[in-house]
């Protein structure tokens, strides 16, 4: 085949993928409104930023919905994928670049440069892009806005309005309509509204977007915000309690009932860009064995160093003396060591043969963290933790992590990685969620006896880059710590091989070698041995 | 060591591989003309919609085949000779082979039309097939229009790929109405107002007389046999189902009929030369089952069962229940068991025929009309679990019992609605009314 069939396997450029006038006044509208932004960023002076911050919002929404009406309404209901990888933007084409290099560079200014969208230095007022935001952030919580009003501003518009999209586009599926529903209203009340709502009601609490849990902000029992929360009285320590009880008792319990889908692609904000904004890219994700690979070992290490940093963050302000505040430093890495521990234990009973050849690996990872407690109790003084200051982890946890993984290469990154490469890759509550639902959850994927064709719509589309066809041509349930449960392989499967569950953790993973549909005795002594 | 020798590396021969490997240390060596790797055939549809690419229909990475020790051949069989199990290619190389698996699948059928070998004129089946698609319909400029000739799964599909490129149809189908060879009239019929939704021109009892060539060679139009009307088109698809492609094996002493003629344990006549999937010839008829199926799933079954063959453990092929699946531009259909169109009714098989006012869903559910016992249930529209339907047909189970336990079947995806109560309520009107 020549090279430029493999392309795209197009000769020509297929018409049908081109654009309706419609659409393309849609996206006049959009980038009109997108205009307005920049040229605020460029300190274009706006009499009255109230009326074109609301124009520029309202033209970016109206645009998506005409586009979004246009693409979608007018055809029949079912699987809108035609073309997805002859066009520019979704199969790393001029535009997919271009994009992905925008964003990126957009990630490193916001995170580094925020000065450069406008944002005031020495109690002076904002200017440029961020000046523009500030009547909203004045509406909402009474204060001017800063670069991360503006992004959480901007990131909630996009889920929304592409969130309405992924609704058109699936609207014969109702799971993906709930799901997707369910995003929206997580990213706008409890991301958006609530945390500058309840900035107004109290401000000496620390902005804290309730659905957040940690370790995915890892920053959530770092000294200033526990300080915050404490001195916020009975509400802030309501909310302190509430961060630790979300990981360790609700955050086991729904993931136990649900899979880990609960929170990666029902709450978790990440997850709603990604399954909104990122939905036209998601079959770029590499489905590679060898991006398994790394992925077990990049997610895993990123958790053993959340796990670490925070340890460490929270050990250094603590005290010694038990008779001031009860959690002293001792016992603080007393119960860290405990919690590990059992974890461990149990996990070694009772699911040992799951693990198979992984038991070693989590054996070192478990040993490493136990030896690096033991050293921080012998070789750590007031201000150092070993030889380097517990700032110096936390900070590069927050550089290399926080920003550069989760936002750079995370979402910069989706027009050419795909839109999960954060969530597979990097997000520490993904390792711990995944690991959950691999071997005490009883969420899968079931398999439809041998109805399965082999033709790959599921692990094309899978955006966690998940081979969901090797489980499925074999009539095998699939059952992967990554999934998060979107439910999209399902969607497209032309034979209705796949569905989400939630069943008995008996027979959950059940590899077969001979489907159903064939000699009985066969099945029963090949599948039995 | 013994060296099994398998030509075709589609779903047939690729499963006889997997597991002849699984079972044993032998030398394998797979051979095909097609493609360097195994990919899905049934993906080909979406490589040129543009759902996947070709990378995306392959079922294993490319290293997967040299880690298992499995020899991959590109070449074109051109005779066998069995007496000193050789086989010789087109290029005039030779292979030796101890057990020779010949699973070369179909290719489409013709029937004699002039104009049939016009450039522009081409069936659905293979790789090269897909590439021929790209030049002579790539979009609507140079595809003004297509015509499809053969009312199945394959001319279905083909519709719904053209149509994705929005290049005009007209579907010919010999048929009163969509596939009834299969489907039962209800069922049929939806599928008909489901295709012209699509903006097909369906055109039914219609047959094809003739292609026209234009001065060059390709295809200019096609003249229909019933009303002697003329339609230009830039490209036709023949899709008048498949048949064996078994023709390098003419020369062979490996007897044949239209396919590859074996016994229950897939042997030809030739010791130690086996034959599976879509060219394989059943001597002896399996239950209801034809004697060549041509079905991606049979085909995986007979290449599970004769792995076991050549490895010592000699087993019959011995199907299960029937079920197969397809989709229909948006809808898809299951079938378990067996739901027989009006043609080939049996007397004492009838019908009980639910349908959703919204023409996209509808089931067909066969019983005995004396016994009352579940026979079988064809599904659009709705997803229902092989496994529970493969249960009850072999425990017996009433229609009764079916209708009443249907949720049990019920493979939507969550928070889809039930319309199990609808179709309760429908079979017990229909009981009234009879």
């Amino acid at each position: 085949m020549s090279d430029n069939l493999k392309q795209s396997m197009s000769l020509a450029k297929p018409d049908a993928q081109d654009l309706s006038v419609k659409q393309k006044t849609a996206l006049a509208i959009g980038f009109t409104g997108c205009f307005i932004l920049v040229l605020a960023l460029f300190n274009t002076h706006f009499s009255n930023k109230s009326l074109f911050l609301t124009l520029s919002m309202v033209l970016i929404t109206v645009g998506t919905i005409i586009f979004s009406n246009d693409a979608y309404l007018n055809i029949s209901k079912g699987i809108k994928n035609d073309g997805v990888w002859f066009k520019s933007i979704s199969s790393r084409g001029v535009l997919g670049w271009l994009t992905g290099i925008f964003l990126t560079l957009f990630y490193i200014v916001l995170y580094f440069y925020p000065k450069y969208l406008g944002l005031a230095s020495d109690g002076k007022s904002n200017t440029g892009l961020i000046a523009l935001f500030d009547p909203l952030s004045q509406l909402l919580s009474g204060r001017p806005a800063s670069q991360w009003f503006v992004y959480g501003t901007l990131y909630t518009v996009a889920i929304l309005i592409f969130g309405y999209k992924f609704i058109l586009k699936y609207r014969d599926n109702k799971y993906e309509k709930l799901r997707t529903v369910s995003v929206m209203f997580f990213q706008l009340a409890f991301a958006f509204l609530i945390p500058e709502l309840m900035y107004r009601l109290n401000s000496d609490l620390p902005y804290y977007d309730l659905k957040s849990i940690w370790p995915l902000n890892y920053y959530n029992f770092d000294r200033y915000r526990v300080d915050q929360f404490i001195d916020a009285g009975d509400v802030g320590l309501a909310l302190l309690i509430f961060g630790i009880v979300s990981i360790l008792i609700i955050t086991p319990i729904l993931t136990y009932k649900y899979g880990k889908r609960w929170y990666c692609s029902w709450v978790c904000g990440c997850g709603a860009l990604a399954e909104t904004v990122g939905d036209p890219f998601r079959h770029l994700s590499d489905k590679r064995q060898i991006a398994w690979k790394i992925e077990r070992w990049v997610v895993h290490s990123v958790l053993v160093f959340v796990v670490l940093m925070t340890t460490a963050v929270v050990y250094s302000y603590l005290g010694n003396d038990s008779s001031k505040y009860w959690l002293t430093r001792k016992l603080f890495l007393g119960l860290v060591t405990a919690l590990l521990t059992v974890v461990f234990t149990l996990t070694m009973i009772f699911k040992r043969q799951e693990l198979g050849k992984d038991a070693r690996y989590s054996a070192i990872g478990y040993f490493v963290v136990i030896i690096f407690l033991i050293g921080l109790h012998y070789f750590s003084t007031d201000t150092k933790l070993f030889l380097f200051k517990s700032e110096t982890l936390r900070t590069t946890y927050a550089f290399l992590i926080g920003a550069i993984f989760s936002g750079v290469i995370g979402t910069g990154f989706y027009p050419i990685f795909g839109s999960r490469v954060w969530c597979r890759f990097g997000c520490p509550m993904a390792a711990i969620l995944g690991f959950q639902q691999r071997l005490f959850s009883k969420f899968r994927i079931t398999t439809n006896g041998g109805q399965c064709i082999s033709c790959g719509n599921c692990s094309t589309y899978c955006e966690m880059g998940i081979d969901v066809r090797a489980y499925a041509q074999k009539g095998e349930n699939i059952v992967r710590s990554s999934c998060v449960g979107c439910g999209i392989c399902s969607a497209v499967c032309p034979r209705g091989v796949l569905k989400l569950e939630n069943g008995s953790m008996k027979g959950r993973i059940n590899p077969t070698e001979i489907l159903l549909g064939n000699d009985v005795n066969l099945m029963d002594l090949v599948n039995q041995k | 060591m013994e060296h099994v020798v398998i030509i075709g590396n589609g779903i047939s021969g690729v499963t006889a591989t997997r597991h002849i490997r699984k079972l044993s240390n032998k030398k394998i060596t797979i051979i095909s003309a097609e493609s360097d790797y195994f990919f899905s055939r049934t993906a080909l549809m979406y490589v040129y919609m543009g759902h996947m690419k070709f990378e995306h229909t392959k079922p294993y990475e490319d290293w997967f085949w040299e880690k298992n020790r499995i020899n991959l051949k590109k070449g074109f069989v051109k005779n066998i000779e069995t007496a000193t199990k050789t086989l010789h290619f087109s290029d005039g190389e030779t292979l030796e082979y101890d057990k020779l698996i010949i699973a070369t699948g179909s290719k489409p059928n013709t029937f004699g039309w002039k104009g049939q070998d016009l450039k522009g004129v081409q069936g659905l089946y293979s790789k090269q097939d897909l590439e021929n698609l790209e030049v002579y319909a790539p979009n609507n400029t140079i595809c003004k229009r297509a015509v499809i000739v053969g009312g199945g799964l394959i001319g279905i599909e083909l519709a719904e790929m053209l149509n994705s490129r929005n290049i005009p149809v007209t579907f010919l189908v010999r048929e009163s109405s969509f596939w009834n060879s299969v489907l039962p009239d209800g069922e049929s019929q939806m599928i008909n107002k489901h295709i012209k939704t699509h903006h097909i021109d369906l055109r039914l009892s219609s047959n094809l007389k003739e292609i026209v060539s234009d001065e060059h060679g390709k295809v200019k139009s096609v003249i229909i046999e019933q009303t002697d009307e003329e339609i230009a088109c830039d490209f036709v698809g023949l899709a008048a189902g498949v048949s064996p492609n078994i023709d390098f094996i003419k020369q062979s002493d490996i007897e044949a009929n239209k396919g590859v003629l074996v016994n229950r344990f897939l042997e030809t006549n030739i010791p130690d030369v086996y034959a599976i999937g879509d060219c394989a010839e059943q001597r002896e008829v399996i239950c209801n089952r034809k004697s060549i199926e041509a079905v991606w799933y049979t085909g995986r079954m007979m290449g599970e069962v004769v792995a076991q063959t050549i490895c010592g453990q000699k087993m019959p092929y011995n199907p299960g229940h029937w079920f197969n699946s397809a989709k229909f531009f948006d809808i898809e259909y299951q079938t378990y068991g067996w739901v027989h169109g009006s043609k080939g009714k049996p007397n004492d098989e009838a019908h009980f025929h639910w349908k959703h006012n919204d023409d996209t869903k509808c089931i067909t559910i066969a019983f005995n009309k004396n016994t009352n016992q579940f026979l079988g249930i064809n599904t659009f529209g709705i997803r229902m679990r092989h496994e529970v339907f493969d249960r009850w047909l072999t425990e017996k189970r009433t229609i009764d019992y079916v209708i009443n336990h249907l949720q049990e079947a019920n493979f939507n995806p969550e928070f889809y609605k039930h319309y199990e109560q609808d179709i309760q309520n429908a079979y017990k009107n229909q009981l009234q009314i009879i």
